[in-house]
């Protein structure tokens, strides 16, 4: 066998061991094999000195090219079984991604602090500044200076938690707006004001009674404000909250410390104003009481009632999440089930 | 109010239906709560003429009753009232029709006799209980006269009629009677009321020859009258009367009482009948005067009441025969024997009417309309009506003159307003002339000059006082849903949370991230639980008169608010629980203090576990260490610049003696984080539970520090690791006291990554194991730098805590 034919063989032989072999290790065997230095090429090329000068450069050349050959073939090889080891490894680590992942827990804000929150951010957006006061009243901001003197019904015992004659549970979030015209000063602009707060009533608990919840008040006073001024702040308000497909319906209605008064209803979201069990069949539902601010409010503030005016809402915390989420019953808000907390889990 | 549709068309010509017109009273000013047939839903109720009656063969109580019904033969109905007797014109519900609350009659058979319906008692036709006549109640109606049978009943009964239901608010009282109403509707429909004169008729006997009356005091009753009628005969109002009365939610009674109730509902004037010839002697008196102590009355519905100083009597001179404005007396009511009637039309003081009523739990239609004030101008009109009325229902002679020993004198009150002004208020730009005529549609007189109104406002809207009202009055006319709808204008406002907002929101986003949910529990508390677990001393603030025990104190903690919280839960099988409180508790620092001081609190709350079972990782329990993490990642985020410290306390008694710590700002102490003692925790029958409370406001009020940036360190920390043994009392607070004391300049951390007690080690010991981080922000620290300050604290540890280094 020529030296060619000898390397031809090789050749062959190498290239079918390198397609047949399945891991890296053999492979890596057949390289040291055939291209190392005690390997059969380098045994071939050192017969070449047997050779003529003129077949010596071809047959030299020629190794050189099987050698080249056999090379690529180890590297696709190895490429290919590298791959193909990559890949059963992959498919060794797939998991059930169906499982559960760790859980993470995050508590949920009480769902009348949600709408509370939801509340303060549209008005403080509209320039509004959010005021606390006090959750223990006394008469004269509570009642005397909202234009509910003494005798007013509203004043009775029996709708009011009395501490003293004088000191009570305020009975509303109203008596941060008389503390306000108190202690405002317009040359620092007008007020507009909102107050969130926990308000108390002489009531017998039940589903739609709670000796304890939530309102929410508010007032902008200043030298040209408008009944219409009040009306777009509601509608703002209450598209806000209830969507924007509600329609609106003002009625006057009577409020001791305002003048005109108006309470607004929204057609009901469960019937859409047919007529169901949440509006009582009237197709709307009662959401909001407000009016323009009555001068003896005013004045009882110090606020001189001929330059200065404008009007206040007032509208139920509870109430609001009751409609908006479909609670039945208040005292849910109270009690704390951590089933019904949960539900409420983010803001909205 | 319940107002009839069909009597409001006795005052207004009235078009628009009876729905669309509620809808714009809704709109205009007064809330329609509902509209109504009361024949809505019934079908094929008719007049039937009872031919026969006979004794049911197997029954005591049933009768067989051959009735007209309009038909060819009469039907043979079954009937079980006591009442039923022949001749009598009755409601007879047929075969298959409907009754109330959807009821369906059909042919069927009593004790084997065949029924062909029912004969029906009102309510089961839908009337309520309490406007029945008393007479009927418990049996079938009778028709007083005859009707053509087979004719249906609804008619007859008033039933087709609509009935408007009016929520009316406290100063809308002048829309207490018809009167008032039509004055209302004509204004929205642009309709002129009219009203009928009253004409009274007198005898030739004048009634002062028969009756005096007296006001002790003027303020009591400031327009009080009577008049007198005589030989009046009692009977059952005709039909149209009392079908007014009953469509009204009254009672009929008999002719004299339902003159009083209809003259009531007409002008809104409450009127009272008495017995003339009850009274003390021959010359009757009436006095209007303030109960003395120890008189009683029995009243109309047969309970009697201890009077106080402070209630309005009508006596006889003797004794009291009535509670004014509330309720009439038992001594001297109308009887069918009744001959003689003295009816007294008056204006009582408000409030005391108001305060009569509650007192003796006696609300009642007068009550109610005395308490919010009478049309002035309508007393002596309703009186000459009602006597009028009765003389003729009664057929009896009304005598010469009216008793007065008071009277208010009714005048137009005057309220000048320019008509920008109006225009002003509303955002609206109304011309003079439209404001002018939406006035004049109320009835008021308005002149006009220069655009100056000078608005005459009679008696009968005597809500009406101050220009706002007027305001009201054009807006409402004018339609609220007419109004512009725009923002305010003016000067600029910032709108911002302030600080502490922020801070608080801030604390309740950090709670939550957490794993906390928020409670909210009522504030007001029973004093034991109010008096527990109480940062600092206080006095207790109580209410004066509470609803119930459970809520008769201002809290002064917000612990026990959870663990109720908690105990609900627990009872409803949810044991893994993570709850906080953000709110005030009411502190007062003594006695005497009267105001209590509002504080704003924030307190949590963990039992359970933390980590409930997953397919992954074992159930763990809440620890001390759990609710002490959270406090720290809270006490954390105030970025306090005074440092967090936390001491063992034994200073709450509700709180474990060896597991609850002090927690310190500086040295300032701001709450608490334990165990709960086990025995508050069994009285609440709870587990292992935990909490914490701080002072927020407290926290809020201290210095913080300004965050200043550093960039991220160029060269690389070392670390080294430290197991030492100790006596198991040393605290960790001590140790990473002493490694940071002997630290040195770059030690950067101490991180305790191992406590061990155990088999392994020697009794009343333990080993704590720290890794210590050193850093040179400026330079590569060197073996040599690190090991001598390393050194360093190893020998502080050995010679302060007797320490092994394992």
């Amino acid at each position: 066998m020529s030296l060619k034919e000898q390397l031809e063989n090789l050749r062959q032989t190498s290239l079918q061991e390198i397609q047949k072999v399945v891991d890296l290790d053999a492979l890596n065997q057949i390289r040291v094999e055939v291209l190392g230095k005690k390997g059969p090429i380098t045994e071939v090329l050192r017969g070449m000195r047997n050779l003529s000068n003129e077949e010596r450069p071809k047959v030299g050349a020629f190794a050189n090219e099987i050698k080249s050959d056999l090379a690529e073939a180890i590297e696709t090889r190895k490429a290919e079984l590298e791959a193909k080891k990559a890949a059963a490894q992959l498919a060794h680590e797939t998991l059930d991604v169906t499982l559960p992942g760790q859980s993470i827990k995050k508590g949920t804000p009480h769902v009348l602090t949600q709408v509370i929150d939801d509340l303060e951010d549209l008005f403080v957006g509209m320039g509004y500044q959010v005021v606390a006061g006090y959750e223990v009243e006394d008469e004269r901001h509570n009642f005397e200076m909202l234009n509910m003197p003494a005798n007013h019904p509203a004043r009775d015992m029996q709708d009011t938690f009395y501490i003293t004659n004088d000191l009570l549970m305020r009975t509303h979030m109203s008596p941060n707006e008389a503390r306000d015209l108190e202690n405002h000063d317009f040359k620092n602009g007008p007020i507009k004001m909102i107050s969130p707060g926990r308000v108390y009533r002489r009531d017998t608990d039940d589903a739609t009674h709670s000796h304890q919840f939530y309102q929410m008040e508010g007032q902008v006073i200043d030298k040209n404000i408008t009944m219409a001024d009040l009306k777009g702040t509601l509608e703002y308000t209450i598209h806000h909250i209830f969507g924007e497909d509600r329609d609106l319906r003002f009625r006057p209605s009577y409020f001791p410390f305002t003048e005109p008064s108006v309470e607004v209803d929204i057609s009901c979201f469960r019937c859409d104003g047919k007529g169901c069990n949440v509006c009582k069949q009237t197709g709307w539902i009662e959401v909001l009481g407000a009016g323009m601010t009555h001068p003896n409010v005013l004045k009882a503030g110090g606020v001189d009632a001929d330059v200065y005016g404008g009007f206040a809402f007032g509208l139920g915390i509870d109430r609001f999440a009751m409609l908006k989420y479909g609670v039945d019953d208040i005292r849910n808000f109270y009690l704390n089930d951590v089933r019904f907390l949960n539900q409420f889990t983010q803001e909205g | 109010m319940k107002v009839s549709y069909n009597w409001l068309k006795d005052y207004l010509d009235l078009t628009t239906a009876p729905k669309a017109l509620a809808e714009k009273i809704t709109r205009t000013g007064i809330e329609v709560a509902d509209v109504a047939q009361k024949s809505a839903g019934l079908k094929k109720i008719v007049v039937g003429h009872i031919l026969s009656c006979q004794p049911h063969p197997d029954s005591d109580h049933l009768n067989v009753c051959q009735v007209d019904v309009g038909e060819d033969e009469p039907f043979q109905i079954v009937c079980g009232a006591s009442n039923v007797a022949v001749g009598q014109y009755v409601v007879v519900a047929l075969p298959n029709s409907r009754i109330a609350d959807n009821v369906k009659i059909k042919k069927g058979k009593l004790r084997g006799v065949v029924s062909m319906g029912m004969i029906c008692g009102l309510q089961e036709i839908g009337f309520a209980d309490s406007v029945v006549p008393k007479v009927y109640v418990d049996g079938i109606f009778v028709f007083p006269e005859a009707i053509e049978p087979g004719t249906e009943v609804y008619e007859a009964l008033g039933m087709t009629d609509y009935i408007i239901d009016l929520d009316l608010t406290a100063n809308r009282a002048d829309a207490l009677g018809l009167h008032g109403v039509a004055h209302e509707v004509a204004a929205i429909e642009s309709l002129t009321p009219h009203f009928e004169d009253v004409v009274v008729t007198e005898s030739d006997v004048q009634t002062a020859d028969h009756l005096a009356a007296y006001v002790a005091d003027e303020q009591l009753a400031p327009s009080y009258h009577l008049r007198m009628l005589q030989n009046v005969t009692v009977q059952p109002s005709p039909m149209w009367l009392q079908t007014r009365l009953w469509n009204a939610g009254i009672r009929p009674i008999n002719n004299l009482v339902d003159v009083t109730n209809y003259m009531m509902l007409t002008y809104g004037q409450p009127l009272h009948a008495f017995d003339a010839d009850t009274l003390k002697g021959d010359h009757k008196q009436v006095e209007v005067r303030l109960a003395k102590a120890g008189e009683k009355l029995t009243t109309l519905d047969e309970a009697e009441h201890a009077l106080t100083h402070e209630d309005i009597v009508i006596t006889d001179g003797h004794q009291p025969i009535a509670l004014a404005g509330v309720m009439g007396g038992l001594n001297s009511q109308i009887t069918a024997d009744t001959k003689n009637v003295i009816i007294e039309a008056a204006v009582f003081e408000p409030t005391a009417v108001r305060k009569t009523a509650q007192r003796h739990n006696l609300r009642s239609d007068a009550s109610s309309r005395f308490e919010k004030g009478v049309n002035i101008a309508d007393v002596q009109t309703a009186l000459d009506a009602a006597a009028a009325m009765m003389a003729d229902l009664g057929h009896g002679q009304v005598t010469a003159g009216i008793i007065s020993p008071t009277n208010l004198i009714p005048s137009d009150k005057v309220i000048e307003i320019e008509a920008d002004r109006i225009n002003r208020v509303l955002g609206t730009e109304l011309a003079t002339q439209t404001i002018v005529e939406l006035l004049e549609r109320f009835g008021f007189g308005v002149a006009n000059t220069d655009n100056r109104l000078t608005v005459t406002i009679p008696p009968r809207r005597w809500d009406i006082e101050i220009q706002a009202d007027v305001i009201e009055e054009v807006a409402r006319l004018y339609g609220y849903d007419n109004l512009p709808s725009t923002l305010p204008t003016g000067a600029m406002t910032t709108g911002a949370l302030t600080p502490e907002q922020k801070a608080l929101r801030q604390t309740r986003h950090t709670l939550e991230g957490a794993g906390l949910t928020q409670a909210i529990s009522y504030a007001l508390t029973t004093p034991e639980k109010a008096r527990q677990f109480t940062l600092v001393d206080s006095a207790l603030t109580a209410l004066d008169w509470p609803m119930t025990q459970d809520h008769a104190h201002l809290r002064m903690n917000l612990i026990t608010g959870l663990l109720d919280d908690a105990a609900y839960n627990v009872a409803r099988k949810q044991t893994n629980l993570a709850l906080y409180e953000q709110g005030r508790v009411f502190l007062k620092q003594t006695d005497d203090q009267v105001r209590p001081t509002e504080i704003e609190y924030v307190a949590g709350l963990m039992s359970g576990n933390r980590q409930t079972k997953t397919w992954q990782t074992a159930a763990a329990p809440v620890d001390f260490y759990t609710i002490k993490g959270v406090v720290e990642l809270l006490m954390t985020s105030y970025n306090l610049s005074d440092p967090i410290s936390y001491q063992p306390t034994q200073a709450y008694p509700e709180m474990h003696p060896g597991r609850t710590a002090a927690i310190y700002v500086g040295k300032q102490l701001v709450g608490f984080v334990g165990q709960i003692h086990p025995a508050v925790a069994k009285a609440n029958h709870l587990k292992e539970t935990y909490v914490f409370q701080l002072d927020l406001a407290q926290i809020l009020a201290l210095p913080t520090q300004t965050v200043i940036a550093k960039p991220a360190p160029k060269f690389p920390a070392v670390t080294r690791d430290i197991a030492i043994q100790v006596a198991s009392q040393v605290s960790n607070a001590a140790i990473v006291e002493a490694i940071k004391a002997k630290g040195g300049a770059h030690l950067a951390s101490v991180e305790l990554f191992d406590v061990y007690a155990g088999s392994h080690i020697e009794a009343g010991e333990k080993s704590m194991a720290y890794t210590l981080t050193y850093l040179n922000e400026t330079a590569t620290l060197t073996e040599e730098e690190v090991n001598a300050a390393f050194e360093k604290v190893v020998a502080e540890l050995v010679a302060t805590f007797d320490a092994k280094i394992r």
